[in-house]
């Protein structure tokens, strides 16, 4: 090793005269090398958003389908048979379509949207923006990354045009329902497909994850220690740390699954019996499937939670014209969550017939995770105490980010109780749970990213006004769609069922599922209003005229306003402080670059 | 090609990079492993009676590749180039005896009737060994890239990260392989 060590200095500096001489982006770049195999962490960025963007809408339609049948179940809408032929006969959205629409939405959802469109797209733009390098630790690998989301991507989307559609044993794909073609139409070709997508996924989350870890611990610029990153930083290392050690384990899960499935293996079945057919498949454990899913299951929902989080802590700082309150409280409840993360995956197990002792410490573990995200929320409320807070689009958004991590996050102390989870597991109570605070609070911490960083992605800005619009309507439209559904989980109502109008019991529900799918479809509408806004304000935004345009500490406000491959032109800022020094020494904002002066008082 | 700046550095990027990859290799297979396992708790369960001894060849083989990617590594730096070749050709065929060796090795489980049918651990033996073997596969295909730059590459390079890099990923494929060895003859 330390024969290794000693040519280290030569590589680093054939590496330096290169880059002084390209660093600016004076790089010769075709259209294909410049937009399509990009090796520049901001393209590959943009293309995780826009491929996000476009799977968002595909999901969040799936949603508007579903909310049909939920809402009127019995009406028909001639217009669906037109569109979906078979799926919808007689315009009436036929089991086997309704389930396939539940599953994907979840499956498209949570990874291709929350995950690769979230932390891909944002640990791609801001991590070497933020902590001054040239590009990721390996470009190609990078680059590698997005195109296997993109493989992914396609073998998912052709799964939906297949005849006997895509998987559709929900987004958990529990054996044996999931192994079993015989079993359902969702658990033939589509569910192959729905495993060797998702195995392109996990080597992309992989190949990403890799990168962000080594870009953070090796490429900061001189000055920036550790505790000197700004907390998206830190989120988006722990994300990235969730992702390599969890998803292995789902591959792991997936390839048994594979196996099971077509290859006549019993790792996940047992003694089954099939449209009258006995199976010969013995000794399984579909328990150890539900194991296997969960250990990535549970870190995933933080996967897509912590780089919300760390967003929203640097927008709030920025907006509220304050130092975020307790940076190293912020940095060591992320750390506490990243640890819990993989300590409590079997509370999605409660009523699989778990030993309850174990079932007990499992409880316990998830109620600690109320300590982290509480110290969080109380900071995240003094940093606006007092502030000076310039309501943009980006800051309501995580305003409301924070308002949905509280409601949200209450109702999780309900769910961890083993005791209340017997009567809540599989409620639209869990439901309403996850979608406001992991689905709705990430999507709020990506739009306020996404309103926030747009003048640096685009060079432009998105319109306020569509910007306020869309905020509004979002924040009161998720209320009124998920906080009805706490009351329909309360009063026992299952989660996926086609059709409750068998149950009495729940006809008191009618009207409040049909108010639920009006506003679904309102809130649907205007996210199509932000996609709008979006694309619009990429071509004919207003322009970004100063370098600085929220004046910002952080150090990709010093690159140019449009930055090339390399993103600065000449050497590399210095960095000299913490990034939230603002209001300090009655100046408003001190840039991180700025040396510390002689009688300036301390953070 | 990828843009490094005059950062300090304890730790080569990319060599940085392997070690997380290893982690989240073991991941995986701890993954595999734990539900192995969990499994054998099941009814029905039958243990792999007898380790084929091809195996036991197969281990012999990685062990002296891992030995010569090593010398193969020293060589490099020192510049003897020749003796560099002639050692990274050694590992890259030890490598796909080992390949080969796994596959005889599945040959010999089939005919004890250790198939996919039943509730036996061997069923875990054919996907755990497939997925090493895949890894080493890969290793190979990073040192088929190696061997051809060695003898057809017009530039001469300095760096030793590469190499060292394959051959810590080597080194760590041997080690999980031993790992997964003991981890069968002691459990399973």
């Amino acid at each position: 090793m330390s024969e290794a060590m000693s040519v280290h200095p030569e590589v680093v500096t054939t590496h330096d005269v290169h880059h002084d001489e390209h660093g600016g982006g004076h790089h010769k770049e075709t259209f294909i090398s410049k937009y399509i195999f990009s090796m520049d962490h901001k393209t590959i960025g943009k293309q995780f958003l826009i491929t996000g963007i476009i799977w968002a809408i595909i999901g969040g339609l799936f949603s508007v389908l579903f909310r049909l049948q939920l809402g009127y179940p019995d009406q028909s809408f001639p217009i669906l048979e037109t569109f979906f032929g078979n799926w919808a006969k007689g315009g009436q959205i036929q089991p086997e379509f309704y389930y396939a629409l539940v599953t994907m939405h979840g499956t498209v959802l949570v990874f291709f949207v929350l995950t690769a469109g979230l932390s891909g797209t944002f640990a791609n733009i801001l991590i070497p923006l933020q902590i001054g390098a040239r590009d990721m630790a390996s470009p190609m690998l990078n680059m590698l990354s997005y195109w296997f989301f993109f493989l992914a991507s396609v073998i998912m989307l052709s799964s939906l045009f297949i005849q006997t559609g895509p998987a559709s044993g929900g987004w958990t794909v529990y054996p044996p329902l999931s192994a079993l073609g015989q079993a359902s139409d969702g658990s033939k070709l589509g569910m192959d497909l729905w495993l060797v997508s998702m195995a392109m996924f996990i080597v992309s989350s992989l190949l990403g994850g890799l990168n962000y870890i080594s870009t953070i611990l090796n490429m900061r610029t001189k000055g920036m220690s550790m505790t000197r990153m700004p907390l998206t930083i830190w989120a988006m290392f722990f994300t990235a740390v969730l992702g390599v050690l969890s998803f292995p384990v789902l591959l792991s899960g997936a390839i048994l699954l594979l196996f099971d499935r077509n290859l006549g293996t019993s790792f996940f079945l047992s003694d089954i019996v099939v449209n009258g057919e006995v199976l010969p498949n013995e000794g399984g454990s579909a328990i150890l499937f539900q194991h296997l899913f969960w250990f990535l299951g549970h870190p995933e929902v933080y996967i897509i939670l912590l780089p919300a989080m760390g967003m929203v802590s640097e927008i709030m700082s920025v907006n509220s014209r304050k130092p975020i309150f307790g940076y190293m409280a912020m940095l060591g409840s992320l750390f506490a969550i990243a640890i819990l993360a993989f300590l409590v995956w079997a509370h999605h197990m409660f009523v699989t017939g778990l030993n309850p002792f174990l079932g007990s410490i499992f409880v316990l573990l998830t109620l600690l995770i109320a300590v982290p995200s509480a110290i969080k929320v109380f900071n995240w409320l003094t940093t606006l105490w007092r502030g000076n807070i310039r309501f943009t689009p980006a800051m309501l958004f995580a305003i409301g980010f924070v308002s949905l991590f509280i409601s949200g996050g209450l109702t999780g102390i309900f769910l961890g109780n083993s005791t209340i989870d017997i009567h809540l597991h599989d409620t639209m109570f869990v439901v309403a749970h996850f979608h406001i605070v992991m689905g709705v609070a990430s999507f709020f911490g990506m739009f306020a990213g996404v309103y926030h960083w747009f003048p640096k992605m685009f060079g432009r800005y998105l319109n306020n006004t569509l910007g306020y619009i869309h905020f509004w309507v979002t924040m009161v439209g998720a209320y009124l769609i998920f906080w009805p559904m706490h009351y329909e989980g309360l009063a026992g109502m299952p989660r996926r069922y086609l059709d409750k109008s068998g149950w009495v019991s729940f006809n008191q529900f009618g009207d409040l599922d049909k108010m639920i799918t009006v506003v679904s479809i309102i809130v649907f509408a205007v996210q199509l209003m932000f996609v709008f806004n979006f694309f619009y304000s990429i071509f004919k935004g207003r322009k970004v005229t100063t370098q600085n345009p929220w004046g910002a500490n952080t150090l990709e406000w010093t690159t140019p306003i449009r930055p090339g491959h390399g993103n600065w032109v000449g050497e590399i800022p210095e960095v000299h402080r913490w990034p939230y020094d603002y209001g300090k020494d009655g100046r408003d904002f001190i840039p991180q670059t700025e040396p510390i002066g002689a009688n300036e008082s301390k953070h | 090609m990828d843009i490094v700046t005059e950062q300090r550095k304890k730790l080569h990027p990319h060599k940085f990079t392997l070690w997380v990859a290893i982690a989240s290799i073991l991941m995986m297979f701890a993954g595999l492993t734990s539900a192995f396992i969990v499994k054998s708790n099941q009814a029905n369960w039958q243990g792999v009676e007898e380790m084929p001894k091809f195996f036991w060849y197969s281990t012999v083989a990685i062990l002296l590749s891992s030995l010569a990617i090593q010398m193969a590594l020293r060589a490099f730096q020192q510049r003897e180039m020749g003796k560099y070749r002639s050692l990274i050709a050694t590992t890259l065929v030890l490598g796909v005896l080992f390949i080969v060796f796994q596959w005889l090795g599945f040959g010999e489980l089939w005919d004890q009737q250790i198939t996919f049918k039943g509730a036996g651990g061997g069923q875990f033996l054919y996907v755990i060994f497939g997925l090493h073997a895949l890894h080493v596969l890969g290793g190979i295909i990073a040192l088929i890239v190696m061997f051809i730059k060695a003898f057809f590459g017009k530039t001469k390079t300095y760096s030793s990260v590469p190499v060292e890099v394959a051959a810590t990923y080597w080194h760590f494929v041997d080690g999980l392989w031993i790992y997964l060895l003991v981890f069968f003859l002691v459990i399973g």
